[in-house]
């Protein structure tokens, strides 16, 4: 399991390290905290079954809650990200608690209900200035050491925090708690009679993907120096599953594919004439109707047929993507 | 303590209705420790229902269940199978996607406190192995270990879901319909492991194997429409004339 990471993983980093001679640092942070918001994302629809409808909320209260940090209380950008991933987990844990208990539609509208509340409650507090944001933000030196006003430094401590975050999925994802969440999505009532408390699993599952969501704004709000209403916009929510679906369900590189295809396609197409919207669009129906596993699902599945064949028809990539898609 | 005479798993004016319609009704159950007790009826009669309301699947209607002596009547689901009274289901309930393996590792982990464990890797699951192996030794699974759940054959799954459960030492078996669908060699198979696991345990199993029920059960219910018919040893039941008209004369073959 481990092993058949670690190529694709370290090829991953060496093209990121190498990648700001081609664009701009900033453009890639962008990517970078969109694959960490989708990877967060993608904690709960892959592995624990649940689908989202409101992640934005916890990104847009990491953005907000760092631009806070820096733009008036002068915080550290560490202690800044630290207070935005707090936030984000506690309000991550309380919309969790609310919504764990429900399953499949019922989870998706519900938490695209509070996603919403979060929404108003930013437009109308104080603290957010409303239509304008949080701006003049300086994101001063990190660990007290890293000037992040120098767009490169600033670029490779994002891609070291992001990185950081990364190992941290791959862990929750690979360890014992991780195996009781494959569990409960294979059969919930087999793990209810084994004694497990499944509301409580998915809770914990939703507040780490709460905070790894908030970690994403936080990461943006600092390196974009501005946090607005963008962030928390259901738009957000959604863009963020349209990223995982078409990076691929169930692979854990799936949704940085995704963020980086959806990304990089809103960047070049904000640059032409084209409509945006009727393109991505149509290259998310694409990816829905050919490649069902999404990119990364399908680049791995024709891997791994070349190699000796281990995969079944009912996989846990289809089935997750057919339960998606059903 | 329980002692022989009082009840292990006690049950009194069970009743769970349906809008209208009573599924079980005001049925008393007494199971004794150590005792291998089998609940038939016909098709319909309100075993499933009984087994999750006992469980706590479902919510009763009105009624009082006792587990060695505590109230469980509202109690969640899982706090009852942490208790020590486990169920098994009535079509195999493995996670077919995990080996075989790591389905008992799953069954290890919360009592060996293992369960939200996050910050470490799954090798930290290695040490739950050697017990692991043993119970799936018990079931004749061995061969098996690190084979795909859902691929193995109908009646191995049954004993892989019979190992799981056995995982958590249970202190009282619910068994639901452990012989449904088996041919004849899986029935004498899993006969002879109920036996085994009862050596030990209270078991409580809904059955429609009659052959099987007769070699295993020390005291048997009969349920018709949601009410207890008769209740006794195997030789009394067979001699119970309603029991014959309601259930043994279609179908015996004992």
């Amino acid at each position: 399991m481990l092993r058949s990471h670690v190529l694709p993983v370290l090829a991953l980093l060496v093209l990121l390290c190498i990648a700001p001679l081609v664009f701009y640092p900033i453009f890639l942070i962008k990517l970078l905290c969109f694959a960490l918001f989708a990877a967060a994302f993608h904690l709960l629809l892959g592995y624990v079954g649940l689908l989202s409808f409101g992640h934005a909320a916890f990104f847009g209260t990491g953005a907000y809650m760092c631009a806070q940090a820096l733009a008036r209380w002068n915080l550290a950008p560490e202690l800044a990200l630290l207070f935005a991933v707090a936030v984000s987990a506690a309000l991550g844990a309380v919309i969790g608690f609310l919504a764990v208990r429900r399953q499949g539609i019922y989870f998706a509208m519900i938490t695209l209900a509070l996603g919403q509340m979060v929404y108003f409650i930013y437009l109308q507090a104080p603290f957010t200035g409303g239509e304008d944001g949080i701006r003049g933000i300086t994101p001063g030196h990190f660990l007290g050491v890293v000037d992040l006003s120098n767009p490169l430094a600033l670029y490779f401590t994002v891609l070291a925090v992001t990185t950081l975050a990364f190992a941290l999925v791959w862990r929750i994802v690979q360890s014992p708690f991780g195996m009781i969440l494959e569990a409960i999505r294979e059969n919930e009532p087999r793990a209810i009679s084994l004694g497990y408390n499944p509301t409580l699993y998915k809770l914990a599952a939703f507040t780490f993907s709460a905070a790894l969501a908030g970690l994403a704004g936080g990461l943006k709000a600092m390196s974009f120096q501005i946090a607005t209403l963008v962030d928390v916009t259901w738009q957000m929510s959604g863009e963020v599953v349209l990223m995982t679906l078409v990076g691929g369900i169930g692979t854990f590189l799936g949704p940085v594919v995704g963020a980086f295809i959806i990304g990089g396609l809103e960047q070049y197409l904000a640059q032409s004439a084209l409509p945006a919207p009727v393109i991505l669009g149509a290259a998310f129906i694409l990816c829905v109707m050919l490649f069902r596993k999404g990119v990364a699902g399908t680049a791995k599945s024709l891997l791994q047929n070349r190699a000796p064949k281990r995969s079944t028809p009912d996989n846990p990539e289809t089935q997750a993507t057919n339960r998606i898609v059903k | 303590m329980t002692s022989s005479q009082t009840a292990f798993l006690q049950a009194r004016g069970l009743t769970r209705e349906f809008r209208g319609f009573y599924a079980v009704k005001d049925l008393d159950l007494d199971i004794r420790a150590g005792q291998v007790h089998a609940l038939i009826g016909p098709n319909g009669a309100g075993k499933t229902t009984v087994f999750n309301l006992l469980t706590r699947v479902l919510d009763c209607t009105e009624g009082q269940i006792r587990f060695d002596g505590e109230d469980i009547t509202r109690m969640a689901t899982h706090r009852v199978a942490r208790l020590g009274l486990v169920r098994s289901f009535q079509i195999s309930s493995v996670f077919p996607a995990l080996s075989v393996l790591e389905n008992i590792r799953v069954a290890l982990q919360r009592p060996n406190g293992l369960g939200m464990t996050w910050w470490r890797s799954r090798s930290a699951l290695d040490r739950l192995d050697e017990r692991a192996h043993a119970l799936l030794l018990d079931v004749q699974l061995g061969d098996f270990a690190h084979s795909r759940a859902g691929d193995l054959p109908y009646g191995r799954k049954r004993a892989l879901e019979i190992a799981t459960t056995l995982a958590l030492e249970p202190r009282m078996l619910l068994l639901d319909e452990p012989m449904a669908g088996m041919g004849t060699e899986d029935v004498v198979h899993v006969t002879e492991l109920v036996r085994r696991v009862a050596r030990s345990r209270t078991v409580l199993m809904v059955e429609h194997n009659l052959k099987a029920v007769a070699e295993l059960s020390d005291r048997i219910t009969v349920l018709a429409r949601g009410e207890k018919l008769a209740e006794g040893t195997y030789d009394e039941i067979r001699a119970d004339a309603e029991v014959r008209r309601a259930y043994l004369g279609g179908t015996a073959h004992a």
